[in-house]
């Protein structure tokens, strides 16, 4: 079974909202990395989505684009966020997703990753330039690590590339709310209800939604018609300036006192 | 469940692109698929080459730099004689004929020396399509003639200041644009680079460079090439005259990349020679990178070259053995232009001087009654600040 389900199934399973905060490892120093994990965990998010910068980033907007640079400037590669990992994973209470670009995992062996990976706590991995189509690269050495493929479903997908994506996601879907790359956003289009609706059918794998969601507001709009929400660049940017109080905000918008 | 691989040249390229992308990839090969089959289609594209691009270009014996090397017959097709000044102009106008039939309004291009993004530019002037263009901020200074003509032919042109600022900086900002405004903009990739199908549509859009020429030896010498020559970037123009002798085994064909300072430097354009197979912009290719999967700058002195991947159909061809490459640093391609200059009276292309260069070594060791062809993809009115800085002079 899949960590990363069952965290998110025993969220909504108490009326909560799922929470997975981004962010970007290495940016303020991978030194930082377990004090960031650590706080998270203590304000209640379901899991951690963490981000390996790379060098070209091409489905990430300007915020998470910046912090990557800063996090690669750092020396920050996809083999030392693991071994920090490593450093403190019996420390680590909720499932990592990792959310790597390809060419990362393939320079450090599909196959040694997988393991490592595993041992350092992630549950998930989530690779934004790898569609369905070609995930016999990697699915194989996921599976024996018991690490789940989380598939993207974006609003330009047809019902079939819908169906087959949400049926092949593991732990949960990635459901991406706007057309474009990562990033805040104020408004998002009107028919994202019955998108979410659609989807939710094909399976009982829960369904976060992310991409330009960046206010207690949107967690709530959002969580009302799936099992939770993913924050990216606003939380990239509120560490960056080490603004925890708009952390606690977001992640208080997915508890069940407060979702109406 | 079964899934389906497309668009793979042996183990090389694939469809490595994020989920919004992929119902555009598949409109565009479904629209492809029909045109490219389709009279009406054919017909109009052949009528813009002729007529507008001024096609066929010619195959030219080279006389004098024939005698100077003193070795095989070399025949240098004329790309450079196209409208726009280089092969570009084939598949932009292909392609932007395509996203106008696909009922898009607006264009999306990267471009590295600017021929491509001039090429582009002018596409969408003559079928009234919007369009925009990203581009390295390097290659914006480099390459300021350029930047220039596209703005006149009324094309906005995005100076792209991240990361290398080079032709890989400008392809993902063409890309992020695309995921963005999927809905009414079409993508004119310009190399034979990518994500399926752009490999192979552009690569189809490139081929009349070597039935041209297949029809044109045929012609002048009744036989076929024994060698053909071409500099390889991305790899258009060098997969456009391959392409069509690619069964002909007896037609040996190399591909020139470009050394830059010297393989051994680290200081190069090389993917073939110097990189290891990884994913960039789409495609499963020979990359330059670093151990931990980072993609390493190129570095060339043709900006034309100067990208760390090379098209997955060249990949393919390296493996399998069918195609040879070889590398040419920035000086022995700068005694290229001076070589092509001075016996011929034609100025190349800094990208096609690779070329030039690596053929004339070769045409020495062949015999007389062999033929050797050069694909001349590109005139190098464009590269002459370039030319001068390196060869110590100052023209600016």
């Amino acid at each position: 079974m899949s960590q990363l389900k069952d965290a998110i199934l025993a969220t909504t399973a108490n009326g909560d909202k799922a929470f997975v905060p981004y962010i970007m490892a290495g940016d303020g120093g991978l030194e930082k990395l377990q004090s960031t994990i650590s706080k998270l965990q203590e304000l209640g998010v379901t899991a951690i989505e963490v981000g390996i910068p790379f060098t070209d980033p091409v489905a990430d907007g300007p915020t998470i684009e910046r912090a990557g640079e800063r996090a690669l400037a750092n020396g920050t590669t996809l083999r030392k966020v693991i071994e920090t990992l490593a450093g403190f994973a019996s420390e680590i209470k909720v499932p990592l997703v990792a959310m790597t670009y390809l060419n990362p995992i393939l320079a450090y062996g599909v196959e040694q990753f997988a393991q490592d990976a595993s041992a350092a706590g992630i549950r998930g991995v989530i690779i934004p330039d790898m569609p369905l189509e070609e995930k016999d690269i990697i699915h194989p050495a996921l599976q024996e690590a018991n690490i789940a493929l989380i598939q993207l479903v974006s609003l330009t997908s047809t019902p079939e590339r819908v169906e087959r994506l949400t049926k092949a996601s593991e732990g949960f879907i990635y459901a991406v709310t706007v057309n474009g790359i990562t990033g805040a956003r104020s408004s998002f289009a009107n028919e994202l209800e019955e998108h979410f609706a659609k989807i939710q059918d094909y399976t009982d794998t829960p369904v976060l939604a992310g991409f330009g969601i960046s206010s207690p507001d949107h967690v709530k709009s959002f969580g009302a018609f799936c099992s939770g929400v993913i924050v990216g660049s606003k939380i990239v940017d509120s560490l960056a300036n080490d603004d925890w109080a708009t952390i606690e905000e977001l992640v208080l918008a997915s508890k069940v006192a407060t979702v109406r | 469940m079964t899934t389906t691989v497309k668009g793979r040249f042996g183990r090389f390229g694939g469809q490595f692109v994020p989920e919004t992308l992929m119902t555009a990839l598949q409109e565009l090969e479904e629209a492809y698929d029909q045109y490219k089959n389709d009279e009406e289609f054919q017909n109009e594209l052949k009528y813009y080459l002729k007529n507008y691009v001024g096609r066929e270009t010619p195959l030219y014996f080279a006389e004098r730099l024939t005698d100077y090397c003193g070795g095989a017959k070399i025949y240098l097709k004329r790309e450079d004689l196209n409208h726009t000044g280089a092969h570009k102009i084939n598949n932009a106008l292909g392609q932007a004929l395509l996203a106008k039939r696909m009922g898009k309004k607006k264009i999306v291009a990267e471009t590295g020396a600017g021929q491509h993004g001039v090429a582009t530019a002018t596409a969408c002037a003559l079928l009234n399509l919007e369009c925009i263009v990203y581009m390295g901020a390097e290659d914006v200074k480099r390459q300021a003639l350029n930047v220039f003509r596209m703005e006149l032919l009324g094309t906005k042109v995005v100076a792209v200041e991240k990361g290398s600022a080079t032709l890989k900086d400008a392809v993902n900002e063409a890309l992020r644009h695309w995921v963005t405004n999927i809905d009414d903009t079409h993508y004119i990739l310009g190399s034979a680079l990518g994500p399926h199908p752009f490999p192979t549509i552009v690569r189809d859009f490139q081929r009349v460079i070597g039935d041209e020429t297949r029809a044109q030896i045929l012609n002048l010498e009744n036989r076929l090439p024994d060698a053909v020559v071409a500099c390889v970037g991305g790899g258009s123009n060098a997969i456009g005259m391959f392409y069509p002798f690619v069964e002909d085994q007896d037609v040996a064909l190399f591909g020139v990349e470009a050394a830059g300072k010297g393989v051994a430097t680290g200081l190069h354009a090389a993917a073939i020679q110097g990189g290891q197979t990884g994913v960039l912009h789409g495609a499963f290719m020979y990359l330059l990178q670093d151990e931990n999967g980072f993609v390493q700058e190129a570095h060339s002195i043709s900006a034309g070259l100067d990208y760390p991947g090379v098209g997955p159909e060249h990949c393919h061809l390296h493996e399998s053995g069918r195609a040879k490459f070889d590398t040419v640093t920035d000086d022995e391609a700068l005694e290229g232009v001076k070589l092509l200059c001075r016996t011929e009276g034609i100025l190349p292309a800094l990208e096609s001087a690779h070329a030039i260069y690596y053929a004339s070594k070769l045409a020495k060791t062949m015999s007389p009654d062999e033929i050797l062809v050069i694909c001349l993809s590109g005139r190098g009115d464009k590269d002459v600040h370039t030319i001068s800085e390196a060869l110590g002079g100052n023209l600016s």
